[in-house]
């Protein structure tokens, strides 16, 4: 996906708003961006909301979804309960390679998900920034 | 009786290149014993199987067995075939010649042939000698037959052939006779005792296994034995087989008679070294050898028991087995500068049905040697241990082997010793009774905070995880209360047969900064590091941050900096970002702060109303003696703090947590000191103090210590005449500690000061998350002592003034961030879809 191309899209399409509710669906205000992939874009926030290697929670199409910054700058969405014992993700730690889960320090990759101590892997999700908004794909 | 252990199928044979067409280098090994086969096995892996055409001679038709296990096949508990270490058919698929039955005669150093029984001549380029050893059969009459092999009923014990030879003759004999009261003649004894014969065992020596035990362990030995129902001879020898076609008994020395018609001589081995006699090279007591196992002819090597190295000749496997390691990295070029420099010899063994774990020395030779036994005769328990210059420098377990992991280590590694020497051989810990590593079940939690087993454990070992930091990660054993941390350790030890690297990372003081804490310290001054990502992108190796390693930087950097520290919240553990203690579902806890465990009417009533204003769903008064309440969602923390008005508890951080205190002498008939006003001064000091792990402090106003402070990280007692005791290094947590104390000082004032020292030091020198508990005993009581009272080091203004930066760093955190937060979404939930709190309400 280009990302100038998705930059004229939204450019028009988004209003950047504050209130943007949570959840709103971003096919209705970009209805032909460039591939979504399977699922459907969701707008859930800004990425301002999140400060630098910390992540946050937010309601995507009706799933909760947590999504993180990283130090480097780049996003990561992930499922947000963890699954070893659903402790809250958003609240974990990062570094380039890893989420921790605040709970009890399982450690899940952000390239592929999978546990480096043994846990079930998370899933995740795709993400990227558009005009400062966080779109979501769920 | 003439099968052929290991052997192969009959009509299979093995090709082989001709010689003329192989260019590479010859390797002949005369000995296919345990040296002989493992060095094969360490060649190969080196590619030597490239390098050389390797030529095994074994005296023996078999393959390779393990030879320590010819007792318990005596004994009937092992199968022969299962002792089998090579077959025939893995030198064949490794294409190694072996020539099993085949004696090697003499070598021809000049000409590098050796030739050998059948006549034939083979010519080698790097000879290597692994002869091993014999029974020595001492000299008395009528032990031999005409002929001048053993009178018929007479055996040694060391090959296979001899073990099936008595095994068949405990058919028909019912009376033995066992001569040598050393390991392998108390295994015999047992082992003929099991198949029903009635047995008599001769030692020349006044106390069995003389070689390894003290005569007080050897006199336990023997009645451990003797419960057995084995008779015991001790201090006399045989002088005369009876019988002219066979064993019909023994005559000893003083003249008793014994009746046998089996008697097997296990007087001890003697090394083979016929051949390198008869080829000419340098004998002693076996054939000597360099550091690099070299005899003083360049192309000849000698290892295992016909070795003689600096003067030592090794009757164990364990040093054949580094001769064979050191010998392939020479030969096949791995390390071609490779030496063995001796073995410190530690053996764990069953005798006769007894423990037995012996290592170094087994009783004092200086003067100022520390000498520890534990002698329990009844039970059949004999402990002992030597030290030197604070180092174990041997040990002796007799009937009791529970702590030979932990003494194998201090003895190779030379680990640091307990104070008290009594825990080396004694779990003073708590009252439980503690198993050895060995006689654990494997399904038997390790990590209860883990849930990680000693199987678990054991599996990460077979996987591949080669150091106990790997094994740590793998299963998270050890990385939640951190208590199990060593018996971890012991049970990796024990799994990897002490084939453990060291982690370089142990000394780290967090896992993403190769650095120990000192040096860590001195580059963030020196480079004036002020933020988690500053130290990650001037220190990480490629400037990589590390999630495990932030908390315990944001901790250090706090104390290095106190205000002047540069903050980021992703940095922090959320505990720290939201001041509260996080709970299972994502809520957090809010505890207020209490100090001295003091409070009013008007607090409570404070506490009472934001409990229901909120719906608390459980309030609970804490073992720190304040109230903690329960089950507090994210969200409504900075709005709780704000009614409560009151600071931060801090039961949430690795920190300074809480001061407990009695009610002191204002009120308790009994007190001599003002307990509760010094608790209260404390807490008011050290407040909110981060350190490496939480410190949890407590005063009492007598010695019948009714707020625990002889079990804190800083306890003090008021004993009376104005005078308080500071104890340092106590714990009643996964860990039960007494605190040790570290003074006893004259006023309220010097027991601040010196609890502020104290905290210094250890907030200076501790790794991350090491609790006091461990830290004391590290550092000694005695240098803490010398530093902090004495100021041998020079350091205590420094300590004082560093720990006045963080107390003048100190900021309510409930005040500051409830109002204000730090980050944008600070205390939004994490967990948007699902109702918070889960836990009931009481």
């Amino acid at each position: 996906m280009s990302v100038t191309h998705a930059d004229s899209t939204y450019d028009t399409a988004h209003p950047t708003t504050e209130g943007t509710e949570l959840g709103t669906p971003a096919t209705e205000t970009a209805p032909n961006t460039a591939a979504p992939g399977r699922g459907v874009e969701h707008v859930v926030g800004r990425v301002s909301e999140i400060p630098p290697g910390e992540g946050r929670a937010f309601v995507a199409g009706g799933t909760q979804i947590a999504v993180f910054r990283l130090r480097d700058g780049s996003l990561h969405a992930t499922q947000a309960a963890c699954p070893h014992a659903g402790g809250p993700l958003a609240d974990g730690q990062t570094d380039l390679n890893v989420l921790v889960c605040p709970l009890h320090l399982y450690a899940y990759k952000w390239s592929d998900g999978a546990s480096t101590n043994g846990a079930p892997p998370i899933r995740l999700f795709p993400v990227r920034e558009v005009d400062g908004a966080l779109l979501v794909e769920v | 009786m003439t099968a052929i252990l290991g052997g192969r199928p009959q009509g299979l044979t093995v090709l082989h290149m001709d010689d003329e067409l192989d260019t590479r280098g010859r390797v002949v090994v005369v000995g296919n014993g345990m040296a002989g086969a493992r060095f094969v096995e360490e060649l190969l892996e080196r590619g030597g199987g490239e390098q050389f055409r390797i030529t095994v001679f074994g005296d023996e038709p078999h393959g390779n067995y393990n030879r320590i296990m010819l007792s318990p096949v005596l004994a009937g508990e092992e199968h022969e075939d299962d002792i089998v270490l090579n077959s025939h058919d893995w030198y064949a698929d490794n294409g190694v010649h072996l020539r099993a039955g085949v004696r090697v005669e003499r070598i021809d150093t000049a000409a590098k042939v050796v030739y050998s029984g059948d006549g034939t001549a083979t010519p080698y380029d790097h000879l290597v000698l692994a002869t091993g050893s014999y029974s020595f059969i001492p000299p008395m009459k009528g032990v031999r037959a005409d002929d001048g092999g053993l009178l018929p009923g007479v055996y040694g014990f060391r090959t296979i052939d001899e073990t099936r030879a008595m095994l068949a003759a405990t058919g028909s004999c019912t009376r033995a006779v066992v001569m040598g009261g050393g390991l392998l003649g108390l295994e015999a004894a047992r082992a003929l005792h099991g198949h029903g014969l009635h047995v008599e065992l001769v030692h020349a020596a006044p106390y069995l296994m003389n070689a390894q035990l003290d005569p007080e362990a050897g006199a336990i030995l023997k009645k451990s034995v003797e419960s057995l129902g084995i008779t015991v001879h001790l201090d006399v020898f045989a002088s005369e087989v009876i019988g002219d076609d066979r064993v019909r008994g023994v005559l000893l020395a003083d003249g008793r008679q014994i009746e046998a018609d089996l008697l097997v001589v296990a007087a001890g081995v003697r090394p083979h070294t016929d051949v390198a006699v008869r080829s000419g090279l340098e004998v002693e007591r076996a054939i000597i050898v360099d550091d690099q196992l070299r005899t003083d002819d360049p192309d000849i090597y000698a290892i295992g028991e016909c070795a003689q190295h600096r003067g030592e000749v090794y009757g164990l496997v364990a040093p054949a087995w580094e001769h064979a390691k050191v010998l392939a990295d020479v030969l096949t070029g791995t390390d071609p500068d490779a030496e063995y420099h001796g073995s410190r010899t530690a053996t764990k063994l069953k005798v006769a049905g007894v423990d037995v774990a012996v290592m170094g020395i087994n009783t004092p030779e200086r003067d100022d040697d520390e000498f520890l036994v534990i002698s329990e005769p009844k039970r059949g328990v004999h402990l002992s241990v030597v030290i030197r210059d604070d180092k174990l420098v041997g040990a002796t377990l007799l009937g009791d082997t529970r702590k030979v992991a932990f003494l194998t280590q201090a003895f190779d590694r030379g680990a640091p010793l307990p104070e008290e020497r009594i825990r080396l051989l004694v779990d003073l810990s708590d009252g439980a009774e503690e198993v050895g590593v060995a006689e654990m079940p494997a399904d038997s939690q390790v990590c209860n905070c883990n849930g990680v087993s000693k199987g678990d454990l054991c599996g990460a070992v077979a996987d591949g995880c080669t150091s106990v930091g790997a094994v740590m990660d793998r299963t998270r054993a050890g990385k939640g209360c951190g208590s199990c941390k060593s018996l971890v350790k012991q049970i990796v030890e024990w799994a990897a047969d002490g084939d453990v690297t060291e982690d370089e990372s142990a000394s780290w003081y967090v896992p993403g900064i190769p650095m120990a804490k000192p040096q860590l310290m001195t580059a963030i001054r020196e480079q004036d590091l002020r933020s988690v990502s500053a130290v990650f992108a001037a220190l990480a190796p490629g400037g990589q941050e590390d999630a495990k390693s932030k908390m315990g930087l944001t901790s250090l950097l706090r104390m290095v900096w106190g205000s002047d520290y540069e903050q980021e919240n992703d940095a922090k553990f959320i505990n720290d970002r939201v001041h509260g203690n996080i709970q299972r579902d994502g809520t957090f806890s809010v505890v207020p702060q209490m100090k001295g465990g003091v409070t009013t009417p008007a607090q409570l009533r404070k506490i009472a109303d934001v409990a229901e204003k909120y719906e608390v769903p459980m309030v609970k008064v804490t073992g720190g003696q304040r109230i903690d309440l329960l089950g507090v969602r994210k969200e409504d923390l900075p709005a709780m703090w704000d009614d409560l008005g009151m600071p931060s508890g801090y039961a949430y951080g690795k920190s300074f947590r809480t001061v407990k205190t009695c009610v002191g002498s204002d009120f308790c008939r009994f007190g001599l000191g003002d307990s509760t006003q010094l608790g209260i001064d404390l807490e008011t000091r050290f407040q909110g103090i981060e350190s490496p792990a939480k410190m949890k402090l407590a005063v009492v106003g007598c010695p019948r210590n009714c707020a625990e402070a002889y079990v804190k990280d800083v306890g003090v007692v008021a004993v009376g005449n104005g005078k308080w005791e500071v104890y340092v290094g106590g714990a009643a947590g996964a860990t039960i500690r007494k605190g040790d104390l570290l003074a006893t000082v004259d006023s309220p004032e010097a027991v601040i000061t010196l609890a502020g020292r104290f905290m210094q030091y250890y907030r200076e020198n501790a790794n991350w998350l090491e609790r006091t508990y461990d830290f004391v005993p590290r550092i000694g009581l005695e240098t803490i002592k010398a530093v902090l009272l004495e100021d041998s080091e020079g350091i205590v203004a420094d300590l004082d003034e560093g720990m006045q930066r963080s107390i003048d760093a100190y900021v309510d955190p409930w005040g500051q961030d409830g109002k204000q937060p730090a980050t944008p979404g600070q205390f939004r939930p994490a967990l948007p879809l699902i109702p918070l709190p889960k836990v009931p309400v009481r």
